[in-house]
């Protein structure tokens, strides 16, 4: 979250200054707000500066505030025109990317755990956190794999042994992981270790989970990847641009920078650009359409007939507008109305998120989750606004938006015993005769 | 498990007994005997010592009362203390097989009482663990949204469960129909109202200790809540593939145990000194024996078969079928060796016997690691046992620390190897589509049934 950081000091959260982290949480009676009297306490011999030499120098002149702002600056926009070369690249590009997002969250929050315990030579413990998050990688993408690409995994024998006893082969990779970590149990250690065991576990739930519920939305439309990571940027943004303006009440004594004018003002113009964003976007065949994986061509195709969200229809506009625009009805694309609802939760619900985190690291003395990005902090502490959106996200595409996978759901169909498909076949075929669906024809072919 | 535990005098860690800071205080040896709320500086950094420091440093959470019922304690006034503890812990064990065949007979609703009613106690025992270990039992809210979230989850699994073996029981009543079509939506924007207590919860200097409460509760419902839902599947898949697993873990215990009581030497491992090799390689092969016994006793029978369906018309839980392949006699070879042995060419077996030599099997290589864990989190958290529910065993989940592995290893096994998906699931799914949709399906179907032969070509509505 842009939060106002004074920053006089770079201070690091780099993993191995051990003795850093020590002093840190041995300082007493204070919470990470009073960073500055704390940046002139602890003494940190050695402060790692990420900035490039390249925009230090060109910033030299400038006062330290200002140029931590403007660091602040290059860099978004920096990562903003990163965000535009991904999405031009393509949606396998976006899932390479959005699985090394993963992998750096996981390892940051990983570190930090290891910060905290004093538990960096623990036995075994580092392996067993990444073959952890192997095994529920694994697990996930051939879930995925295994719906989005099921002709080409049909087609070769190792790929359809592989999926049919997909989730038996995951179970016993993750049982040969827990035996390892019973078996790697140290006297003494018996207390550090449940806790990075317990760690790892929830890095995991909260981390991958939200990666692949990403990745199931980018597959539904490129649209619902982009529009939702879009509105809580801006909102980050606009609540920031609010509140330095016009902030004045604090919202929440957990961020003391916040403001409630931060927050109505970062909600109104968030909704109002998903309005755009979402209308400039429904145009494009390449964000509306669903990504397929094509048998012929090897890749990935999005090209389809756009459904009936992303087609022009008339509104009627209520009264109360209609005077002020002096227009009776628009023409909007449905998807806007779902975009209002996304962008509400990124500007209402994603900040909670945003307060989560701070009290993570107000609990654990830490600054930032780590130093990769300069001015910014650690790739977590970009994306954990956005930690609630994918999982909003996809849980309103599947209420709302569509149901269940045809295809997905014939393919289930045909694994069924006979008498069991005989059964469902006669109940859906009642069914659509209650429904009055069925004609004489249909029956004949 | 049942390690030989000396008991003098059945200590045990209560449950939610006495004020924490007050018997932390009586414990000794422990300098921080301040209560959490009055004191000045933060008390992140006294956890946060309390992190870092080795296990030796951290202090006993001391036993609570002895619950043996005064009869017992009458009745075995006589005997020296060990035997009478071994007379409790014998006597109890017979108490709760027998209330478990109670239990089975009366039904396969009340089983899934049961079930739901050892996640809650099992919930609430790993919770106050949380409590006493961080001292968190005054944290504001903590305790409401700890429950809620269980509430949460249960809501979020049951709704999946019921939504597909109560397909017709559902269909018929239109709130229900909305509750389930928008279930996942539901369910989400409760957990999310509970997230957002806990971050509007957070009070400055108790920081730690309740993001510590927040993941200690997530991992106890990742832990005791899927579990039981997936025993609740393997139930309605049949009450036979409920039972014998179950019975496998016990009969693995008592067998390891009686085998390392009498021939034990070699130790197993230095988490649970008591274990020895004697016993886990005996109780093995018993457990194979057993399962397999008790496979063929209860294939014969529909009741415990068939798997359990909702009746609309009965307004109850049904077990009534064909029995599949799995549980019809079939004629196997012997192997040669075997054929010298019993001298005969073929056995008659049901092939589900086959699989409960590999249910058997994991109950008895994998299935003590879970126990393991759990000694490996008592000596952590230095407690004795998870609570004193029961008396001579300590607590309920000390009685389902192996079955822990177990509910969700039958689960896989039978998705992996014994049926697909869950047919009323794909009905309930195919009945949410769009009508055109439907249409497509059912063209699909049609074609790929009558090219199977399921279905006559001349069959008209």
């Amino acid at each position: 979250m842009t939060e106002l950081r004074q920053r006089a000091v770079r201070e690091p959260d780099a993993p191995p200054e051990d003795k850093e982290s020590e002093s840190e949480i041995k300082v007493d009676g204070e919470t990470a707000s009073d960073s500055e009297s704390r940046a002139e306490a602890v003494s940190l011999a050695t402060s790692a500066d990420d900035t490039p030499e390249v925009l230090n120098r060109a910033l030299s002149n400038l006062s330290s505030r200002w140029k931590n702002w403007w660091v602040r600056g290059i860099l978004t926009l920096a990562m903003i025109a990163f965000f535009f070369i991904i999405i031009y690249l393509g949606p396998m590009v976006l899932m390479i990317i959005v699985m090394c997002v993963q992998i750096k969250c996981f390892h940051e929050i990983i570190t930090i755990g290891y910060n905290v315990y004093h538990s960096y030579d623990l036995p075994w413990f580092r392996t067993l956190s990444w073959y952890f998050l192997l095994c529920v990688n694994y697990f996930f993408y051939g879930e995925t794999v295994t719906d989005y690409f099921f002709t080409l995994v049909q087609r070769e024998e190792p790929l359809r042994i592989l999926s049919k006893y997909h989730r038996f082969i995951s179970f016993t990779l993750y049982l040969i992981g827990f035996c390892m970590f019973v078996l790697s149990l140290v006297k003494k250690h018996y207390r550090l270790q449940f806790y990075m065991f317990g760690w790892t576990h929830v890095t995991l739930l909260i981390v991958v989970t939200q990666s692949h519920l990403v990745i199931h939305n980018l597959f539904e439309g490129m649209i619902w990847f982009i529009v939702p990571i879009s509105c809580v940027i801006c909102n980050d943004i606009m609540a920031y641009m609010f509140g330095f303006f016009f902030g004045r009440t604090p919202l929440i004594k957990l961020s003391p920078k916040k403001t409630w004018e931060g927050f109505i003002g970062g909600f109104f113009a968030t909704v109002v650009f998903g309005l755009l964003l979402s209308y400039v976007m429904s145009g494009y065949r390449c964000f509306v359409c669903p990504v397929e994986y094509n048998n012929d061509t090897n890749s990935f195709t999005v090209d389809c007939e756009p459904s009936d969200l992303f087609r022009l229809q008339e509104y009627n506009i209520p009264e109360v507008i209609q005077s002020v625009i002096g227009l009776t009805t628009i023409w909007m694309y449905p998807f806007q109305i779902h975009s209002i609802a996304l962008s509400t939760f990124a500007s209402l619900i994603g900040p909670f998120g945003g307060f989560f985190a701070s009290g993570f690291k107000r609990a654990f003395k830490i600054k930032d989750f780590a130093n990769t990005i300069p001015g910014h902090g650690g790739i977590m502490d970009r994306f954990d606004c956005q930690y609630l959106m994918a999982t909003f996200v996809n849980v309103y595409i599947a209420s709302f938006i569509r149901g269940p996978n045809p295809s997905k759901l014939i393919q289930q169909f045909l694994t069924l015993r006979p008498d069991q498909q005989l059964h469902i076949f006669n109940t859906l075929r009642s069914h659509l005769a209650d429904k009055g669906m069925l004609t004489a024809t249909t029956e004949d072919e | 498990m049942l390690e030989l535990r000396h008991r003098g005098g059945c200590p045990g860690s209560g449950g939610a007994a006495a004020p924490p800071p007050r018997e932390g205080e009586a414990a000794g040896g422990d300098h921080e005997t301040e209560s959490t709320s009055d004191k000045e500086t933060d008390i992140d950094d006294r956890y946060g010592d309390l992190d870092s420091r080795t296990d030796s440093d951290i202090p006993e959470i001391p036993p609570s009362s002895d619950r043996t019922p005064e009869i017992l304690k009458k009745a075995l006034s006589g005997l020296s203390s060990r035997w009478k503890n071994w007379w409790i812990r014998g006597i109890l064990t017979l108490t709760m097989i027998s209330l478990f065949f109670l239990i089975i007979y009366m039904g396969s609703f009340m089983l899934m009482l049961l079930v739901l009613g050892i996640q809650v106690k099992c919930f609430h025992e790993i919770i106050t663990i949380g409590y006493r270990v961080y001292r968190s039992y005054d944290l504001p809210w903590f305790r409401t949204l700890s429950w809620y979230f269980l509430l949460c989850v249960n809501y979020f699994f049951y709704g999946e469960t019921v939504a597909d073996y109560f397909a017709t029981f559902v269909q018929r009543e239109e709130q229900l129909q909305f509750l389930i079509r928008y279930h996942r939506f539901i369910s989400f924007a409760l957990y999310l109202a509970g997230f957002c207590m806990f971050v509007l919860s957070l009070v400055k200097k108790h920081y730690r200790l309740q993001f510590y409460m927040f993941a200690w509760t997530h991992v106890t419902l990742l832990i005791t809540v899927t579990q039981s839902h997936l025993v609740i599947q393997n139930l309605f898949e049949g009450m036979i593939w409920f039972l014998v697993p179950i019975s496998s873990v016990i009969c693995n215990d008592i067998t390891a145990y009686l085998f390392g009581f009498f021939f034990g030497r070699t130790p197993l491992i230095k988490l649970s000194p008591k274990k020895t090799w004697e016993g886990f390689i005996g109780g093995f092969f018993s457990t194979v024996v057993f399962g397999f016994i008790a496979a063929y006793m209860l294939s014969k029978y529909q009741y415990f078969v068939c798997p359990v369906e909702y009746r609309s018309d009965v307004n109850s839980f049904v077990t009534e079928c064909e029995p599949s392949e799995l549980f019809q006699l079939q004629s196997y070879s012997l192997p040669p060796f075997l054929k010298a042995v019993l001298r005969q060419e073929t056995v008659s077996l049901y092939p589900f016997q086959i699989h409960s030599i590999a249910l058997s099997t994991f109950a008895s290589l994998i299935g003590p690691f879970g126990g393991f864990f759990a000694s490996g989190f008592k000596r952590a958290f230095k407690i004795k046992d998870f609570a004193n529910t029961i008396p001579g065993h300590g607590g309920i989940m000390d009685r389902f620390d192996c079955q822990y592995l177990m509910a969700t290893f039958v689960h896989v096994y039978i998705t992996s190897f014994i049926r697909g998906p869950n047919p009323s699931k794909v009905l309930q799914q195919l009945l949410v589509l769009q009508p055109e949709q439907q249409l497509n399906i059912y063209k699909t179907l049609k074609t790929h049934l009558i090219e199977k032969g399921i279905l006559q070509p001349t069959l008209k509505v």
